[in-house]
């Protein structure tokens, strides 16, 4: 029996030599356990070892292998050739993410963008490790645990339209991961990451489309997240509006 | 040439880099730190450990019940002077990880929760859900955000270690993105790049764990030590390898054969423990070589289930009940649906062992500080006498912050006595680096990268898998000396300098070959059976008289490494056999009467 084939575009550019992004089919065998990061691999190390993207865990957890597949923000690793067989699949690197070079996008956006929100627990006083650990029952546990699921693979950026139309918004999975502090029962920076949160850039960009929240490989739901600001925000405002500084 | 001064370096951001670096900032802020990863930190690997840490808590367990299930567990030779200080601050650590937000499992009081792990007598495992490693190496890096003085190098890559003068200087790093090089002067470095799994062909490690700290320090003169001993995870998913947590069965779980037996009872394990309870020590909960051996002797005897994955047993969860699964194993069922098709609320889970952790490593003491002064090792990477020749479970999550810790001190006190040397020499040595990668990057060669990776992995499967034979690792001794000469020769097509992987695919094949023969090569001259190394030619049995020693593999430039032998630090613990199940209780009477 012939062996079964698939088409796989994927979208090349090489900086050095490339003057636009253009997409390059490869074809492989079809195999029905084949994820589409073992595609790439295959493509790599059998058809052309010029193809870069990154990955590492292989098992949906380091958050490397973001991509478009066929127009939608997935993890390489967790989707597979028979999610599309016998259809073409098309691969290119993340949406408003700058091209690095073919899959690889510039993260330093992004990066910052989860530096800048205060990421740590902030105490209210210090607590002395002799002391032990801090008392959190599990329903405090479960206002927070969600939200620090995040593994920060940038899918929820790729669906973000605000994010596509303003890079100044600092988006789902920064906002999720400021829930992820603001939430916890150790922490008592709330007031000052609200600062980001009531900024223009902050919640408030959001137009609640909720697409994030769809395409998030862990289940974070960082509508959810925004859209608990929102309610949060709206009472600082009204504090502040009667109470000015 | 773009040269950075800092006062300690630290290559690898994964739990242990984190933790050293923190350390390093909270003692002294004045000093910079210059971390550097290959990949962003929170890809690193550590976020791939799932069922926990561990430290006692219990009022009914001790630090002694820790430091004897970790000697024995690593069948005597561990060096008992690190295990000590490794149980003494385990718990502390895994507070401080809890201060900075760590989600850890907790009892309906708030209070931490514990779970079971193999070779284990007390439950002392603080676990967070089935994605320890992901919230710890989370937390550690958002809370590293908080230094001024960490300054971190994602996506650089380690060209190799600059060393002179008899210590230390600093390392050469290729800007990923960028394509240029950057030579870091350090006063210290600290070494943190994690295991090297993907020797292997089946392993549960990243694409990213390719033995790049271990080969550095190798071939600038530090040995390897104990590199025979090679854990292989008795539960990860056929084919790909994927690990299926150590926590299924400390929460319950059984393994079986064909006929649903519980073969375990056959190999000194049992006897059988009602499924539903769970016996620290016995049937599932015994350590994991002997687990993983007790597969291959089904499989030997036809009792394993043939898939077209190959051959494996079933991990059987069902009986625990979707809503303790979920609660408990979330990740678990997760991977397992998404990778075998199976839900394992429904259907037991297909499993094999697959390799998954280097017991050895660089050689340090039990300060972390390697022979090359200024030099310091911390994590997988690190071979510092804990793990003996079998690591528990739940034991490296903990030694990456207590050793973490270590490690970020002493440096940081290095880093205070020592002045940078003139920065000529640096220029020099950097450019005789650089020139070398340069050299490989354009040369013309033929042979296939990945056909040698491939051939690597399978012949250290063959010769140096769960048992082992004189002629089963001299034939690999044999490959590995072959793909070494054919990796002269290798072909790299893509000539570019922007996220050129298939040159850093190449420069880490590099390193998988020296600590693959380092392995091989230690392997064939430890003629004994001990933890994770066993063999089936004769030396079937420990020989304390002649091998309760650790072995060290010195980098020799093109040849084989020499091997030689150094000694087990022992303090309270003299070796005695080593046995679980109702063994190990009929001794442990036997010891009591005669204390008695």
């Amino acid at each position: 029996m012939a062996e079964t084939l698939i088409d796989i575009d994927i979208l090349r550019y090489r900086p050095e030599e490339d003057d636009a992004p253009h997409l390059q089919t490869y074809q492989i065998p079809f195999d029905d356990e084949m994820s589409i990061l073992e595609a790439l691999q295959y493509i790599k190390d059998e058809l052309d070892s010029t193809v870069s993207f990154r990955w590492s865990c292989r098992m949906a957890i380091c958050g490397s292998c973001g991509m478009m597949v066929n127009g939608e923000p997935k993890l390489g690793c967790k989707v597979f050739l028979r999610d599309y067989f016998p259809n073409k699949i098309t691969l290119e690197p993340l949406a408003n993410f700058p091209i690095e070079r073919d899959l690889v996008v510039v993260m330093d956006d992004f990066i910052e963008k989860l530096e800048s929100i205060k990421p740590y627990i902030i105490p209210a006083q210090e607590k002395s490790i002799d002391d032990g650990e801090y008392i959190q029952t599990p329903e405090q546990m479960a206002k927070y645990k969600q939200f620090s699921m995040c593994i920060n693979c940038g899918l929820c950026y790729a669906a973000c339209p605000q994010y596509a139309l303003n890079k100044e918004f600092t988006g789902p999975a920064a906002l999720s991961l400021l829930a992820r502090y603001n939430r916890d029962s150790r922490d008592a920076g709330g007031a000052e990451r609200m600062k980001i949160v009531n900024a223009e850039e902050g919640v408030w960009g959001c137009t609640f489309v909720g697409y994030c929240s769809k395409v998030c490989p862990k289940g974070v739901d960082p509508a959810a997240a925004i859209q608990l600001f929102k309610v949060e925000s709206a009472k600082d405002y009204l504090i502040a509006m009667f109470k000015p500084d | 040439m773009e040269i950075i001064k800092t006062d300690v370096a630290i290559i690898g951001a994964g739990g242990g880099g984190l933790r050293a670096a923190i350390a390093v900032a909270e003692s002294h802020p004045d000093l910079e730190v210059a971390l550097i990863s290959k990949v962003y930190p929170m890809r690193s690997h550590t976020v791939a450990a799932e069922g926990g840490a561990a430290g006692v808590v219990q009022d009914h367990d001790s630090l002694e019940n820790h430091f004897n299930d970790t000697v024995s567990g690593g069948d005597w030779l561990c060096d008992q002077n690190t295990v000590q200080y490794f149980v003494e601050n385990a718990t502390r650590q895994l507070t401080q990880l809890e201060h900075w937000g760590c989600p850890w499992s907790r009892k309906e009081d708030g209070k931490i929760n514990v779970r079971a792990f193999g070779g284990m007598k007390i439950e002392r495992t603080w676990f967070a859900a089935d994605k320890s490693g992901f919230h710890m190496l989370h937390t550690l890096f958002q809370t590293s955000i908080k230094y001024p003085s960490i300054r971190r190098f994602d996506e650089h890559f380690c060209l190799d270690l600059l060393s002179f003068d008899g210590k230390v200087q600093g390392a050469v790093l290729l800007d990923i993105a960028e394509g240029t090089t950057k030579v870091i002067q350090a006063k210290t470095v600290i070494m943190a790049t994690g295991g090297a799994g993907r020797v292997y062909s089946y392993n549960t490690n990243g694409g990213i764990v390719t033995g790049d700290g271990m080969s550095m320090c190798y071939r600038h003169g530090v040995p390897l030590r104990d590199m025979e001993f090679v854990q292989y995870h008795p539960t990860g998913l056929p084919g790909c390898g994927i690990l299926m947590t150590e926590g299924c069965r400390g929460e319950g779980g059984i393994l079986v054969n064909k006929d649903g037996y519980r073969y375990l009872q056959d190999y000194g394990l049992g006897p059988e423990v009602p499924v539903g309870q769970t016996k620290n020590k016995y049937m599932e909960l015994g350590p994991r070589d002997r687990l993983s051996q007790c597969f291959w002797q089904e499989q030997q005897k036809g009792n394993t289930i043939e898939t077209k994955r190959g051959d494996v047993v079933h991990l059987d969860l069902r009986h625990l009940g979707e809503e303790k699964i979920n609660e408990r194993l979330p990740f678990i069922r997760e991977l397992s649906k998404a990778y075998v098709g199976v839900d394992p609320v429904n259907e037991p889970i297909p499993v094999r062992p697959t390799v998954h952790y280097t017991m050895g490593g660089i050689e340090t003491d039990a300060n972390t500080a390697t022979r090359l002064p200024g030099l310091y090792a911390v994590g997988e990477c690190a071979s510092n006498g804990l793990h003996g020749a079998n690591r528990l479970g739940s034991n490296s999550l903990t030694e990456l912050v207590v050793f973490g810790e270590t490690a970020g001190q002493q440096a940081a006190q290095f880093a205070i006595d020592t002045k940078h040397v003139a920065v000529a020499k640096v220029r020099q040595a950097a450019q005789e680096v650089m020139d070398r990668t340069h050299a490989l990057l354009h040369s013309e060669g033929t042979e296939s990268m990945s056909a040698i990776r491939k051939e690597m992995g399978d012949t250290m499967e063959q010769g140096v898998g769960i048992y082992r034979t004189e002629a089963s690792m001299q034939q690999t001794i044999d490959k590995l000396a072959e793909l070494k000469q054919r990796y002269q020769n290798i072909a790299i097509k893509d000539k570019s300098s922007v996220f050129n992987t298939e040159f850093l695919y190449a420069i880490e094949l590099g390193y998988l070959l020296d600590t693959a023969e380092a392995m091989a090569h230690s392997a064939i001259l430890r003629k004994e059976s001990r933890g994770s190394h066993q063999r089936i030619d004769g030396f079937e049995k420990r020989d304390d008289e002649n091998y309760l020693k650790h072995s060290l593999a010195f980098y020799q430039a093109g040849n084989a490494p020499q091997i030689d032998y150094s000694e087990v630090v022992i303090t309270t613990s003299q070796p005695a056999e080593r046995v679980y199940g109702a063994a190990a209780e009929a001794k442990t009477d036997d010891a009591e009467v005669k204390h008695g």
